[in-house]
């Protein structure tokens, strides 16, 4: 199932005007839905914090405050400088790795294939809490725990199922004679990556970076358990922030808007890319 | 086939991510299993030591999870997660396919109506918590919405409410389990002897037959717990299914919307020269053609909902009872109580909750590859 499948318009024949402006209605309403939260964090954010209170939330402020941006910056900009080292790093190899995978399972299958992989993408559907012991164990033996490269371990390894995968079918479609005739002009095993394979992996690379970058920079469950302070990623220190009680909630908001940029301009700016990733990530062939 | 130097380079450069797996994946699953069979967080002494002396206690921690009556906790947690899972399944399958049967009459700006009902799925669920907890505050936010339109306004605690519906007794679920058992074997025996496919039917009858006789005789006296125990849907918990269903609902209309555009147009056009109205277009030839789809979208919001864990905690922290959950608890009871054998056995517990779901699911779809 690709993007385009989704984005392609069906020729329409009969245009059925009846109940047009329910539809209409019913989009505009859950566009509403969609668009509220989005609509008060922007203004909560941008408030003093005198004039926050709960009976006023939905007014606009009386005053701009862009000061809540410059105070959550200050507090975040190291969380969110290591969620970008994190995240780019983590996704670079696992992306590397995976394209790499996906090329030996696509083209040089092995006896044994047929189990090794499913038994790989199970990987990615655990729930992490089943191998987090374990996890917190290791890293604290090697000496990686609390540090930001032991968390990056961890985000490769457990994004290898995913970035074979995508790879795997993305490479399904380059044809199996390309291979051969590249193998009878003598090219070997790197030949044939090297010169075909990896040049016509751009728009597989865009998805799959997009998409572990994103999981990447959302992630909580192994940022919480395995950090400490100096290493925090942005999600884990956006929820002390928020889960404080004495708390202005302009900061929190301030602080929700940082965390969120910039996977939500990579979903603007590369939606499509961002579909494709997500249904590769979904449904299998 | 052949072993050339390249297939043997092949291998190679695979055994790096198979040998990685191997430890991170399959080592892990048995350590923490090992870890769950053990006494690990009880001795006081040894809970904290760097390596610390495990004592093998059996399968203890796990009958303490569904019959102690300490760990009412987490039979409530089972519960919610049932409950969550039930919802925000319905809520995110019943707006996703709406929103892209909508999209899919030819509406203008098409575009930009995607781009606002997917945006929330690029959030981190953190996000989406922070964002909510605000939006739900018992004085303000959703509740004094009406307000502004002359409304009374909403006296809901969503996220603080006590309330619980729907209560039913833990010791009646032996029985209630059985029955469903039995139904849906029942059920599928009937299906399969329709389609006369056979050993299977014949094998499910039996199934459903000793199914019903263990109901019926042990299973309503088979009480595990010596007392009655009332567990229920916690309202709390709809204002998380709400932020939840925000998040994931345009991702489960991305899924539809592909599905729908897969639909050939011939399809729809035939049905309508036999005279079927919009409604039997939909109700005969359409949803059934969305089927497969909604079952993988069935599955991958399930294991998520199993799963769920920095939604809640980003909404109502980790420490609120009433919105618990299995993956919240064994992280407490592993990383703040250091008791790592009961987290185990939790964490063991859920890991069987989504392979029971993600097993199959991945059987079936990688057999169909592999005779395409």
């Amino acid at each position: 199932m690709s993007a385009e499948a989704l984005t392609r318009r069906p020729i329409r024949p009969h245009k059925r005007a009846r109940f047009q402006w329910l539809t209409y209605l019913l989009l505009l309403l859950a566009a509403v839905f969609f668009l509220l939260p989005v609509y008060l964090v922007l203004v909560t954010s941008l408030k003093v914090p005198s004039e926050i209170n709960l009976a006023s939330t939905w007014q606009l402020p009386s005053h701009w405050n862009w000061g809540s941006y410059a105070t959550a910056w200050q507090a975040f900009a190291p969380k969110l400088r290591n969620s970008l080292f994190l995240a780019v790093v983590a996704t670079a190899a696992s992306a590397l790795m995976g394209s790499m995978n996906g090329y030996i399972l696509s083209k040089w299958r092995f006896p044994g294939a047929n189990i090794v992989f499913p038994l790989m993408l199970f990987g990615m559907f655990i729930p992490y809490q089943s191998i987090l012991i374990p996890l917190f164990q290791f890293l604290r033996d090697i000496g990686l725990y609390g540090s930001l490269w032991g968390l990056i371990l961890t985000h490769v390894v457990y994004g290898l199922p995913i970035t074979t995968l995508i790879f795997r079918n993305f490479y399904a479609e380059i044809p199996d004679e390309m291979i051969e005739a590249a193998r009878i002009d003598g090219a070997g095993f790197f030949g044939i990556y090297s010169r075909i394979v990896f040049p016509l992996s751009i728009s597989g690379f865009v998805v799959v970076i997009i998409w572990q970058f994103t999981q990447i920079w959302n992630e909580f469950l192994f940022a919480v358990t395995l950090t400490r302070q100096s290493t925090q990623p942005i999600t884990v220190a956006l929820a002390q922030l928020a889960g404080g009680e004495a708390v202005n909630w302009n900061l929190p908001m301030a602080g929700a808007v940082l965390a969120a940029l910039p996977t939500l301009i990579i979903y603007i700016v590369l939606g499509r890319y961002f579909i494709r990733g997500l249904l590769a990530g979904s449904v299998k062939g | 086939m052949k072993l050339t130097r390249d297939r043997v380079t092949a291998i190679l450069m695979l055994l790096p991510t198979v040998v990685l797996l191997a430890i991170f994946v399959y080592g892990f699953i048995g350590r923490t299993f090992y870890v769950s069979l053990s006494n690990w967080g009880q001795d006081q002494t040894q809970a904290l030591a760097l390596h610390p002396k495990l004592k093998f206690v059996g399968f203890k921690n796990y009958s303490d999870l569904f019959t102690s009556f300490l760990e009412t906790r987490f039979r409530q947690d089972l519960v919610n997660t049932f409950f969550f899972t039930v919802l925000f399944l319905a809520g995110c399958l019943g707006l996703g396919l709406g929103l892209a049967v909508l999209l899919d009459r030819n509406v203008k700006g098409e575009g930009l109506f995607r781009t606002i009902f997917l945006f929330p799925f690029a959030l981190a669920f953190i996000v989406t918590g922070t964002i909510w907890r605000w939006m739900l505050q018992p004085q303000g936010g959703i509740n004094i919405l009406p307000t502004l339109i002359g409304l009374p306004r909403i006296r809901f605690g969503w996220l603080t409410s006590r309330v619980q519906v729907l209560r039913f007794d833990w010791n009646a679920l032996p029985f209630a389990l059985g029955l469903v058992i039995a139904i849906a074997l029942a059920l599928l025996a009937w299906r399969g002897y329709r389609r006369g496919r056979g050993l299977g039917p014949t094998l499910a009858a039996v199934g459903a037959s000793l199914a019903l006789l263990w109901t019926l005789t042990l299973g309503r006296t088979s009480h595990p717990l010596p007392y009655r125990e009332l567990h229920g849907f916690n309202l709390a918990f709809i204002g998380i299914i709400i932020a939840a269903v925000w998040q994931m609902s345009g991702y489960t209309m991305a899924l539809y919307l592909a599905g729908l555009r897969g639909i050939p147009e011939e399809l729809r056009e035939a049905a309508r020269v036999d005279g079927a109205s919009e409604w039997q277009l939909y109700r005969h030839v359409i949803l059934p053609l969305l089927g497969p789809i909604s079952l993988s979208a069935m599955i991958i919001l399930g294991h998520i909902s199993l799963k769920i864990f920095d939604l809640v905690f980003a909404m109502t922290g980790p420490d609120n009872a009433p919105t618990d959950v299995p993956a919240l608890l064994m992280y407490l009871r592993s990383f703040r109580a250091n008791q790592f054998a009961q987290g185990a056995a939790i964490a063991m517990v859920l890991l069987v909750m989504v392979a029971a779901v993600i097993v199959p699911y991945l059987y079936t779809s990688l057999r169909g590859e592999v005779r395409r």
